[in-house]
C-alpha cells in the first residue's frame, strides 16, 4: 500500500472542492469537455459513487442510520474502492482523472462533525496526492441562494441536521456549512489547495483553471483512440 | 469506574467510565472452534446470571449485507475490503457493543480488531494506518485466543464447511488450489497473530485438546472477572 504523496504515476490528478452550491462541478465538467477535445484520455470520478458500496451509504442515509463514525467511515470505502478501481489504473496508464469531491471533503465534513481530525487525515492516507487540488469558496449565503433556486432540496446530512444544530433545515444547513467552510479554509495551507473565487463568473474562474491545469500537463500522454474517422484522415493525407 | 479506555482519541460521544460490563473478545483461526465456544460460554453465563450479548463480524444492521454482497463479486480490493469491515465493527461497536456494556452486559465477540488488523496487513496494508484506523475501538477486558496447529484446522475445515475463497486467501493467489492456499494463508495469519498475542497480551488457549476441556479453561479464565450477581448462590 502506498501513502498519500508517495505514489508515481504518469497522469495526473485534478480535483474540485467546495460546498453544494459553490459550482465546483459546472467547472469540472467544462475542464473535462476542453481537455477530452485537446485529445487527452480523461477518466471522471464522483464522490459517493462507487457500485460496491453506494446502496449501504445511501440505506444508511435514507433510514438516519450513520453517526459521525460510520458516516467517515463508509464515505471512505466508498473513496477506497473508487481509487483502487477508478482512479489508480489510469493514472498509471498515464490518463487525466478528474474527481468531483476529494479527501478533503472528508476532512472537512467529518471534522465539522466532531471526528478527530488526525483519525480522519490517517483515515484517507492511500489516496493518491492531486496534481491540484481547485477550492471554490463562496459565502454560505451565495451558496444557499443558488441551491435554493435550483435543482435539489437540502438533504439531511448535508445540512447537518444529525447534529442537531437547529429544528429548521435551512438554518441548520447555514451553521454546519459555516463550520465546513472553516474547515476548509484551514486546509488550504496544510495540503496547498488553489483557492478560486465561486463568486466570479463561470468564464473567468474556468481560465484560471485551465491556465493553471496547461501548466502541469507538460509531458502529460495524449493518449485519445484513433477512431475511424482517423483513419480515414490519416489515409487522405498520406495519398499522393 | 474508569475501567474502560480507547485504544486512540476515540468516540467522543462516550463516556468510557458509563460502561459497566465486560467485553470479552474471542480470537482465532477459522475452524478454530470461536462460535462453538462462544455458544458454550453464553449458555454458562446465563445459567449464572450474566445478560449476554454476543456479536460477530458482519453482523451490523448498517454494513452486513452490503459487505456479503462485495465479497460475492470479483472487484473488492484490499483497501475496500479493510475499510467495509470497519464500518461494519464501528456500526455494532456504537449502536450494540457499546450500549450493551453501558447496561452491564457481558458482550461476548466473535473476533475483534486484531483479525481485522492481521487480514489486512497480510494483504499489504500499511500497518500503522490499519492501526490508527481501529484506534476508536475500545480496550476488551480480556483476549482469548484459541490457538491449533494448522493441520488441525485443515482437518477441522474439511469435515464441517469445506474451504472457502475468503478463509483461503485466494484473493492474494498463494497457491495452486484453495489446499495449498488456506496452508499459506492461514499459517501468515497465525504468525501475525503470534505476534499479537505476546504484543497486546491475548490469553492463549491450545484449542486442540476436547472441547470440554478448551471450555473449562476458557471459563477458568473468565472468572476473576466476573462479579457475582447473587451472593446467596447455592454453592
Amino acid at each position: 500500500m502506498k501513502v498519500y504523496g508517495k505514489h508515481r504515476v504518469p497522469g495526473r490528478l485534478f480535483v474540485v472542492e467546495g460546498i453544494d452550491g459553490s459550482g465546483k462541478s459546472t467547472q469540472l465538467a467544462l475542464l473535462h469537455q476542453w481537455l477530452a477535445s485537446e485529445g487527452y484520455g480523461t477518466c471522471f470520478s464522483e464522490w459517493n459513487s462507487s457500485a460496491l458500496v453506494r446502496d449501504v451509504t445511501r440505506r444508511g442515509k435514507r433510514k438516519r442510520m450513520l453517526t459521525p463514525m460510520t458516516f467517515s467511515l463508509i464515505h471512505a470505502t466508498d473513496f477506497a474502492d473508487r481509487t483502487e478501481q477508478h482512479i489508480i489504473p489510469p493514472l498509471k496508464a498515464g490518463a487525466l482523472v478528474l474527481a468531483d469531491r476529494y479527501v478533503y471533503t472528508a476532512f472537512a465534513r467529518d471534522v465539522a462533525r466532531g471526528v478527530n481530525p488526525g483519525w480522519v487525515r490517517n483515515l484517507y492516507r492511500f489516496a493518491v496526492k492531486p496534481t491540484i487540488a481547485f477550492y471554490f469558496r463562496i459565502s454560505v449565503d451565495e451558496a444557499m441562494k443558488r441551491i435554493i433556486g435550483g435543482r435539489d432540496a437540502i438533504t439531511y446530512y448535508e445540512a447537518g441536521m444529525d447534529r442537531q444544530l437547529s429544528g429548521d433545515i435551512e438554518e441548520s444547513f447555514r451553521l454546519f456549512q459555516g463550520a465546513v467552510i472553516d474547515q476548509y479554509d484551514r486546509m488550504v495551507d496544510e495540503f496547498g489547495l488553489v483557492v478560486i473565487d465561486a463568486s466570479r463568473s463561470i468564464e473567468e474562474q474556468q481560465v484560471q483553471m485551465r491556465e493553471m491545469v496547461t501548466r502541469a500537463l507538460t509531458g502529460a500522454r495524449k493518449n485519445r483512440i484513433r477512431r475511424w474517422v482517423d483513419l480515414n484522415s490519416t489515409a487522405q493525407a498520406s495519398r499522393p | 469506574m474508569g475501567r474502560f479506555e480507547f485504544y486512540g482519541p476515540g468516540l467522543t460521544a462516550v463516556e468510557p467510565s458509563d460502561l459497566k460490563g465486560k467485553l470479552v473478545v474471542v480470537e482465532g483461526a477459522d475452524g478454530v472452534g470461536r462460535s462453538t465456544h462462544i455458544g458454550l460460554l453464553r449458555e454458562w453465563l446465563e445459567s449464572n446470571g450474566h445478560a449476554v450479548l454476543d456479536t460477530g463480524m458482519t453482523r451490523s444492521a448498517l454494513a452486513g449485507k452490503g459487505l456479503k454482497a462485495a465479497k460475492e463479486g470479483h472487484t473488492l480490493g484490499g483497501i475496500t475490503m479493510s475499510l467495509f469491515y470497519a464500518t461494519d465493527f464501528a456500526d455494532r461497536l456504537e449502536n450494540e457493543m457499546i450500549p450493551a456494556l453501558r447496561a452491564g452486559f457481558v458482550v461476548l465477540t466473535d473476533r475483534y480488531i486484531y483479525s481485522l488488523i492481521a487480514r489486512a496487513t497480510i494483504r499489504g496494508a500499511n500497518p500503522q494506518w490499519v492501526k490508527g484506523v481501529y484506534e476508536f475501538a475500545l480496550k476488551p477486558d480480556i483476549v482469548i485466543y484459541l490457538r491449533a496447529p494448522i493441520d488441525e484446522l485443515v482437518t477441522r475445515v474439511v469435515q464441517t464447511s469445506g474451504f472457502n475463497y475468503w478463509e483461503s486467501g485466494m484473493d492474494l493467489r498463494l497457491g495452486e488450489d484453495m489446499f495449498d492456499s488456506f496452508i499459506a494463508y492461514q499459517g501468515k495469519l497465525l504468525t501475525v497473530f503470534d505476534s499479537m498475542a505476546s504484543e497486546c497480551g491475548f490469553n492463549v488457549v491450545d484449542a486442540s485438546e476436547n472441547i470440554q476441556t478448551v471450555s473449562e479453561r476458557i471459563k477458568a479464565l473468565l472468572e476473576p472477572l466476573l462479579v457475582q450477581p447473587c451472593p446467596c448462590r447455592p454453592t
